[in-house]
């Protein structure tokens, strides 16, 4: 698999060869809409294989600064890069290195459940037989066998989001966003949901995730805390907490925010 | 070019089609439902449409013109006037829709030379009996002189119509109705099915794979030229059997200019998806995008020679404008390329100028 001279090339667990240790970088990105700046003079780097939260409250930029990164928005100005990848010059050729999971966990309600994942790995070149064993495969993380013929409209909001992430990383991404994806779903799911998580992680793909969930803060090996377009902290959660004197990141989100 | 990651793109675009069952019947049924309302609107008013007679010869010769007339269940004859000049009072007061006029010579001017003229004038606010009146009292005449013995044709008739319209019959309306729901369907189609995907933020999901632009809009366009061609067909034959539309030219030609035409309806929902953001929205915008020039500027009820020049020009860019001259010169008068070629390249350089305009709108919004 992996060739001396396959510089360039990346295997399936998304290690470059040429073996830089950031997944994605950001230097001074800022994005506006008009007059209004969502996004600030934003930088931060996120390592490989790790879980790199983005919190904030809602409005604060987090999902501009993904599409910005996934390649859905132009960025205003400033520079980033996912798996070594320049996010304004490659932007055909991250697209097949991440995975996405937006907002709104996006199905096709009308469409059979395997009918979303045949559709999904399609539209990144994968057949049929690939995406079936790309499913058992996944199967006893995401325990969806015997709903493939089920109509995707009729799934309970937790298996709907699990299914939004097996759509997501059919085809091995390195680097996967995942924009809230656990917002309406119940708290036991959401747990759940985590836990897919810290498996897909120690696989060595690294997750970039936002949420407005403060436990939640607490699964994620490195935290940012976005207000108003900026980053106002980066860092371990336990360091944040640390730095701040305080117990939990909700009051260090709360001292921040008001501050 | 095309490759792998087009195909599950157009086998979802079909399963939607397949399941929503509720409008693919409406999509089938609501042509059905605008050809029995304009096909037989038309159909229905031609009968008894009510006239008045001015005769001022006043000679049996006038006379047994006029009691063919009278005969026939074209006209009633409501009013009789000796004054030619209350000829404009009595259309004002609508109470006549056609009007005869036998000038004071007729009987003379037929004796000396063996030719006499009549005035005929119709109420062209109705566009489409001014004209069925007018054929039908041509033909009145026609077969009323050569009845008399003569080989010539001894009446000349004068007519004035106050705007001169294009139809004559259902023959006329059918292509017309074929013509302006390809647009309509097509433009609503592309549109709403792109727009939905922008709702519920699928489309975004489809963006951020490595699939390209023009695959996204092939593969969502194909299976609704598809399915507007099966409507096509299904409304043309419809109205063949039906309305007995005739079909003298050739199936294959038509079929050809029909996907041409749909592309360009393809194109325009396109253009309209990347303007609004709810299907709701898309839906109107389609609507009046392309009913409003179809049946206003095409020709389809105002022909396009009596428009105003500013609207003429307009009418240019209007594709339904040249399908409506194709479908209505191959289906009623048997035309092919050979006649047809310049309404074609017109219909083909208007498709293209959409199609460009479109896709570089859509990349833009990516
Ligand atoms: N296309 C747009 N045009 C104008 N303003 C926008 C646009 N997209 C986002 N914004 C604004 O930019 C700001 C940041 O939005 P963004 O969606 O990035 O926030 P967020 O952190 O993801 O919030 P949430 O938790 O609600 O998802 C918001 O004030 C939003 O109104
Ligand atoms: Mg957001």
């Amino acid at each position: 698999m992996t060739q001396p001279d396959a510089g360039n090339e990346t295997n399936a667990r998304g290690k470059k060869a040429s073996g830089h240790d950031y997944a994605v970088t950001v230097r001074d990105l800022t994005r506006m809409f008009g007059e209004f700046v969502a996004v600030d003079n934003v930088s931060f780097d996120v390592k490989r294989g790790e879980i790199f939260g983005f919190l904030g409250a809602n409005g604060a930029g987090k999902t501009t600064t993904i599409k910005m990164l996934t390649g859905l928005l132009r960025p205003t100005s400033g520079t980033g890069t996912v798996d070594g990848l320049d996010i304004s010059n490659d932007r055909r050729a991250i697209k097949s290195r991440i995975g996405y999971m937006s907002q709104r966990f996006s199905l096709y309600d009308d469409l059979k459940v395997e009918e979303n994942l045949f559709f999904f790995g399609g539209v990144y070149g994968m057949d049929r037989d690939s995406v079936e064993a790309r499913v058992s495969e996944l199967d006893d993380m995401l325990s969806l066998s015997g709903l493939e013929n089920r109509m995707t409209a009729s799934l309970p909001p937790g298996h709907k989001q699990r299914l939004a992430l097996a759509c997501a990383i059919l085809h091995r991404p390195p680097v996967l966003f995942l924009d809230e994806p656990t917002g309406g779903v119940d708290p036991v799911a959401r747990r759940y949901f985590w836990d897919l998580i810290s498996t897909i992680a120690s696989d060595g793909t690294t997750v970039f995730v936002t949420t407005h969930y403060m436990d939640e803060a607490e699964y994620c090996h490195r935290l940012s805390i976005m207000h108003a377009g900026r980053i106002v902290e980066v860092d371990s959660p336990a360091r944040i907490k640390e730095k701040h004197g305080m117990t939990s990141i909700q009051d260090v989100f709360i001292k921040l925010v008001d501050g | 070019m095309i490759n792998s990651r087009f195909f599950p793109l157009m086998r979802k675009e079909f399963i939607h089609i397949a399941r929503d069952r509720r409008s693919l019947l409406i999509l089938f049924l609501m042509p059905v439902l605008m050809m029995f309302v304009f096909g037989y609107a038309i159909n229905m008013d031609v009968k008894h449409i009510r006239m008045g007679i001015c005769d001022l010869s006043r000679t049996p010769t006038s006379r047994a013109l006029i009691e063919a007339v009278s005969a026939s269940p074209y006209f009633d004859v409501t009013v009789r006037y000796e004054d030619p000049r209350l000829t404009g009072e009595l259309f004002r007061r609508r109470e006549i829709r056609a009007a005869v006029i036998i000038p004071r010579e007729f009987a003379r001017d037929l004796g000396a030379s063996g030719v006499a003229r009549i005035g005929v004038i119709t109420d062209g606010t109705d566009a489409n009996t001014a004209t069925l009146a007018q054929n039908y009292l041509e033909g009145l005449f026609l077969e009323r002189s050569l009845s008399a013995g003569g080989v010539e044709f001894p009446v000349r008739i004068k007519s004035r119509i106050l705007y001169n319209p294009d139809m004559e019959s259902s023959h006329f309306v059918v292509p017309g109705i074929v013509a302006l729901l390809l647009i309509m369907i097509g433009a609503l189609l592309t549109s709403v099915t792109i727009v939905r995907e922008k709702e519920t933020g699928t489309l975004e999901q489809i963006l951020v794979s490595p699939i390209r632009g023009y695959e996204v809009v092939l593969g969502k366009a194909l299976p609704y030229l598809v399915l507007a061609f099966g409507i096509a067909v299904f409304i043309i034959i419809f109205g063949c059997l039906w309305f007995h539309v005739p079909m003298l030219g050739s199936w294959s030609w038509l079929t050809l200019f029909c996907i041409i035409y749909l592309f360009t309806s393809l194109a325009i929902g396109l253009m309209i998806s990347t303007l609004v953001s709810t299907q709701q929205v898309a839906m109107m915008l389609a609507l009046v995008a392309t009913l409003l020039p179809s049946v206003m500027l095409s020709g389809f009820i105002f022909p396009v020679a009596s428009m105003p020049a500013p609207l003429r020009v307009v009418s240019r860019i209007v594709p339904a404008t040249y399908f409506l001259e194709i479908i209505r010169g191959i289906m009623l008068k048997g035309n092919g390329p050979a006649e047809l070629w310049r309404p074609v390249l017109a219909m083909i350089a208007v498709g293209l100028l959409f199609t460009v305009m479109a896709i570089r709108r859509f990349r833009l919004k990516l």
